[in-house]
């Protein structure tokens, strides 16, 4: 039992860190219905432009601010660049594009700051301490409190500001949006820039975690069974389908591992996800969506 | 609309794209050309770019210092392979033919690659050297000609792991009823010394575990608790870049103490503790060459080249760390091969099928090590025509926190076991693909 | 001037549904043909031919194996490399354990068993559709690459879990050499892609194109869903089956479940959305953009900027020029590049008065 506990509350935890690679994409997803497969990326530059202005003498804040606002200026330039000449293209190209993206900012990434593996020491020990047996990481509970100090930011934000009700209104409709003269342009400047905040972020964690380099790039894919389950569209879904996902992927590698030959943590989630979705196509928290002829 | 049959077109494209093979100069200049087939993008570009730094380090010192091989000029081409097989294929397919006697030897330093140019090389007389990676039963010369696995491979790695622990256990016959775990990336690479291991299991009557890790190994959460649970003596981890510092990471996280774990000589470098911080202190690797730079070959790359600006590392702290050391290492025995070969065939740019001879009568003992500045550095290595592997040996070191401290002297595997399974191994493949052995008892 | 239709009547309708109605598109394939038939074997260098036109075709193939289920019938995919994982690890253990299967058969074997397989993870795509199904496609491309990588009996208890590719002979002549593999390649790629032409055109094709355009719509007219969607899964993974087989046996000669890993399904479907979705040129098109693409780079960049830079720089120069070109691409033609070729030939027949 106390170990089950202690394979659940890990799991939960870990869920915590998909989540906060799965909320870039729904930020981005939501109100400009692209896939932003660059996300990874982001986050691979976002923690790779921190350490590195941190190497070159800058104190920690200043490191962060100025990475933050790189990534705000990167956010632009993307709109700019990219989105804007692309809209109302079919979702594909634009996942195209995002595809393409990863490519430049892989490249942009290594080719400026370089290809070291660098160290990331936030300050907070990465060790566990016992509690009734069970082990729980103290970085992870700081994890889980940054991911919910920002799931509660953006709600507020999408709730309460004037830009996050335009944001709204874009993500139900945009043509409806632009008659209102809702500028669509704006908008999509203003997620990108919050989905970079959240890359910074979550690259800071993982980076922490793994260090800062290439690899984090690919945790992108551990995002996805995260969306699939919560929904694309959810803000809340991104939290609870990766509470979901961590869990369900380490009970079942700790349990049916060993009978299954181990190693099926890769699939888990998705096969979840998927029985999941026969049962209700459009997520956890997605929009249903009626298909008129 | 009319519509084109889909080569047309494209196979238009394919024509405008592709070169013209390089034509060669009338005179044929005095030059070894040395593929270079790195990796400097990508997952492992952190690895890629201190071990061809190295590589290409040691290569420029022996033409800046030495004049070359016996007057012979090394020339090289890089070609990014990303290491990925898709662009290592036709980067061997593009370097191969080039520089007056085509390539000398690949080094892809990656299994994946080396397992899709391993029937290529032989088909067209290039050898394909494997420093401790790639197929492990290709040190069998009979059956594979043209691979050379040197230094080291995965089965006499895990033999000697195996016997390490013996000796931190107080004897080998002390490993009954001990429990080990192996920790391995889910890959062709990380399952390699699964069967040696369990065989060894069955010898020594110890337990042992196999935890694959899901490639790219970023999560180990689960594979860490499971290991908690099983309470192993020891853990034994066969990984490659980012799994390493998360597996650190995963053990501090799991209370499993750091220094009951042994990598293998891919899974101890800086790359791989400095990121894991503090949870690295106490962590043992197997290694097959040391950090630093207090070898005089290493002293001499820096007085000669960087002083000079001819240097091949962005980032100078890099120099003496062990994968560049590795690249050093690889150069090394590179630049020795050719010039055994030469010492056959003559000091002129020599051919692949003339180098390989060069590789398989290698004899880099201790006083020819000393020679060349690399005491320490580099084990003994005999090459034969049936034995391809030369060496075999490991030592171990032991991450303080800042560095890598070497904690043992050049332990041995166990030939026996090894070379028995190599053969039965080597012998099905041969069946497989239809190959007659080589007779080495009748020479070159 | 010289691309005109003029004065080409149609007198039957069998000359209506020729594939190529225009007489200069005859003779323009037909001379595309003889040069990659004959020329390219008997002229082409070994690095043309065995590291460039290989893979290129290989991978076309595979690419209009997607290009059929994403570009014909709307369903998206990411799970194109399970389904050549399965091709290929089907005709490895053809060749193995039925030696008397000849190998040309023990491809359509493979490639039938790659069928099978995606017509079972083809199921939720009648309940789920769009990007939630790309991402449930997911499940299949894991859940292969888990299962070949566990499984032993699939490689036949390689300790390493590599397989290595029989040697190929089709009747008494063995393909061993670049040349050789290069023709087997062209002749099984030319003759499916030709199948692909004639399937499109006819009447599964149709019903496809109807479930793409609008799922509830094509059923209401009376389109069976399920074997339409399935049919298109089954097909399209008997393309990528195929490939994989050719990847192993023609190219590569030996690999372990990773090399068809997501990255390869991602490069697949970057193929087709470059290329141009529902185009069968446009799948050849894409996959060269890709493949040859990053072959190319280096030299041009090499030679424009020499060794000026830090070793290590062009690298990464070259991926951020990639993926700029990617974007560049999509923004001057989002249909891909069978869609600029189409409107270039537009141009062209109108050429040199362009009103």
């Amino acid at each position: 039992m106390q170990f089950f506990l202690e394979v659940l509350i890990g799991g939960l935890l870990s869920g915590v860190m998909y989540s906060l690679v799965a909320l870039g994409f729904v930020l981005i997803f939501k109100a400009s219905g692209v896939f932003n497969f660059a996300q990874g990326a982001m986050v691979l530059f976002a923690a790779l432009t921190f350490v590195s202005l941190e190497e070159r003498g800058l104190p920690r804040w200043g490191a962060l601010l100025a990475s933050l606002a790189i990534m705000l200026g990167l956010a632009l330039v993307i709109e700019r660049v990219v989105l804007r000449p692309l809209v109302n293209q079919p979702a594909i190209s634009l996942l195209m594009a995002t595809i393409g993206l990863t490519f430049c900012l892989e490249g942009l990434a290594q080719g400026v700051w370089g290809s070291v593996v660098k160290g990331l020491d936030l300050g907070i020990p990465d060790v566990p301490f016992d509690v009734k047996g069970v082990l729980v990481s103290q970085f992870d509970l700081f994890a889980a409190a940054i991911a919910g100090f920002l799931v509660a930011v953006l709600a507020l934000f999408f709730q309460y500001t004037r830009v996050g009700r335009a944001l709204r209104a874009v993500a139900d409709d945009h043509q409806a949006a632009l008659s209102l003269g809702i500028p669509l342009q704006t908008v999509w400047a203003v997620v990108w820039a919050a989905a970079g905040a959240v890359a910074l972020v979550a690259g800071l964690l993982w980076g922490s975690r793994l260090g800062v380099q290439f690899a984090l790039s690919v945790i992108t894919l551990k995002a996805l069974p995260v969306l699939i389950l919560g929904g694309f569209t959810s803000i809340a879904g991104a939290i609870v389908g990766g509470l979901l996902v961590g869990a369900s992927e380490k009970l079942a590698e700790v349990y049916l591992g060993p009978v299954l030959g181990g190693g099926i943590e890769n699939w888990f989630p998705y096969v979840l996800a998927l029985l999941f979705l026969l049962v209700r196509p459009e997520g956890l928290f997605g929009e249903k969506h009626i298909d008129r002829v | 609309m009319h519509r084109l049959i889909p080569q047309c077109a494209a196979l238009l494209l394919a024509l405008l794209f592709a070169l013209p093979a390089q034509g060669q100069g009338a005179a044929v200049p005095n030059e070894q050309f040395m593929p270079v087939p790195s990796y400097r993008v990508g997952p492992y570009a952190a690895p890629g770019t201190s071990l061809y730094g190295g590589f290409i380090d040691y290569l420029n010192l022996v033409n800046v210092r030495d004049g070359g091989i016996n007057g012979v000029k090394l020339t090289w081409e890089e070609c990014e392979t990303s290491y990925s097989v898709d662009k290592g294929v036709p980067c061997y397919e593009k370097l191969k033919g080039k520089g007056p006697t085509g390539a000398s030897m690949f080094n892809f330093y990656s299994t994946a690659i080396a397992y899709a140019v391993l029937d290529r090389a032989g088909a067209d007389k290039v050898p394909l050297v494997t420093i401790a990676h790639g197929r492990t039963d290709s040190s069998d010369g009979r059956v594979f000609p043209y691979v050379f696995p040197l230094v080291t491979n995965y089965w006499s790695l895990n033999t000697d792991i195996v016997r390490f622990i013996g000796m931190r256990s107080g004897g080998m016959d002390k490993l009954k009823g001990k429990k080990i775990v192996h920790l391995y990336l889910d890959v062709a690479y990380g399952k390699e010394p699964n069967e040696i291991l369990q065989k060894q299991a069955a010898l020594y009557g110890f337990e042992t575990k196999l935890v694959p890790v899901p490639p790219p190994g970023t999560d180990q959460q689960s594979q860490w608790l499971e290991i908690r649970q099983y309470q192993p003596d020891w853990v034994i981890v066969t990984g490659y870049g980012v799994m390493n510092p998360a597996m650190l990471k995963a053990a501090a996280r799991a209370n499993y103490p750091r220094d009951h774990i042994v990598g293998n000589f891919w899974t101890g470098s800086e790359e791989d503790t400095i990121p894991a911080g503090e949870a690295a202190i106490g962590y043992i690797s197997a290694l097959i060459n040391p950090a630093g730079k207090e070898f005089p070959v290493i002293q001499d790359i820096e007085k000669v080249l960087y002083t000079k600006g001819l240097g091949n590392m962005t980032d100078q702290s890099r120099i003496g760390t062990v994968l560049y050391n590795r690249g050093v290492m690889t150069g090394i025995i590179t630049v020795e091969a050719i010039r055994t070969a030469q010492g056959k065939y003559g000091k002129k740019p020599l051919t692949g099928e003339q180098i390989r001879w060069g590789l398989e009568n290698l004899n880099l003992d201790d006083k020819r090590i000393g020679e060349l500045g690399a005491t320490g550095l580099i084990q003994p290595l005999k090459v034969s025509c049936a034995d391809h592997e030369g060496g075999g040996a490991v030592k171990f070191q032991q991450w303080d926190g800042k560095q890598w401290k070497v904690i043992s002297g050049w332990i041995q595997p166990d030939k026996k076991l090894v070379r028995d399974m190599v053969e039965a191994s080597s012998a099905k493949y041969a069946q497989e693909k239809n190959i007659q052995m080589r007779d080495c008892s009748k020479g070159g | 001037m010289l691309y005109r239709e003029a004065g080409q009547f149609k007198t039957s309708y069998r000359a209506d549904q020729r594939i190529f109605p225009i007489l200069q598109d005859r003779v323009v394939v037909g001379a595309l043909l003889l040069v990659a038939f004959v020329a390219v074997p008997l002229w082409g260098s070994e690095y043309l031919v065995s590291a460039l036109l290989i893979p290129w075709l290989i991978l076309s193939l595979a690419t209009l194996g997607l290009n059929i289920l994403t570009g014909y019938a709307g369903q998206f995919s990411l799970g194109t490399a399970g389904f050549m994982a399965v091709g290929a690890f089907a005709a490895y253990g053809f060749q193995l354990r039925t030696p008397a299967v000849p190998l040309l058969l023990a491809f359509v074997l493979s490639g039938v068993c790659a069928a099978g397989v995606g017509a079972v993870f083809g199921l939720p795509s009648l309940r789920i559709k769009g990007m939630y199904l790309a991402v449930a496609t997911l499940a299949s491309q894991f859940f292969i690459e888990w299962l070949l990588t566990r499984v032993g009996w699939f490689t036949n208890y390689s300790s390493s879990g590599v397989i290595n590719a029989q040697p190929m002979v089709i009747a008494g002549l063995a393909i061993n050499t670049p040349p050789r593999r290069y023709l087997l390649v062209l002749a099984v790629v030319a003759t499916l892609a030709l199948a692909a032409k004639n399937l499109v055109r006819g009447r599964a094709g149709r019903a496809w194109m109807a479930v793409r355009d609008m799922d509830v719509a094509a059923e209401v007219i009376g389109i069976p869903m399920l074997r339409t969607k399935l049919s298109a899964f089954a097909v399209s993974s008997f393309y990528c089956g195929v490939a994989g087989a050719l990847w192993v046996f023609a190219h590569v000669g030996s690999v372990d479940p990773q090399a068809f890993d997501l990255t390869r399904s991602l490069q697949v479907l970057t193929m087709v959305i470059i290329g141009g979705l529902g185009s069968v040129l446009g799948s050849f098109l894409g996959a060269g953009f890709i493949v040859l693409l990053p072959l190319f780079l280096p030299s041009v960049l090499s030679a424009v900027f020499g060794t000026a830079l830090r070793p290590g720089l062009l690298p990464n120069i070259e991926s951020f020029i990639f993926g700029a070109l990617i974007i560049f691409f999509l923004i001057v033609e989002p249909q891909g590049l069978a869609r600029l070729w189409q409107v270039t030939k537009e141009k062209l027949r109108l050429w040199p008065f362009p009103h």
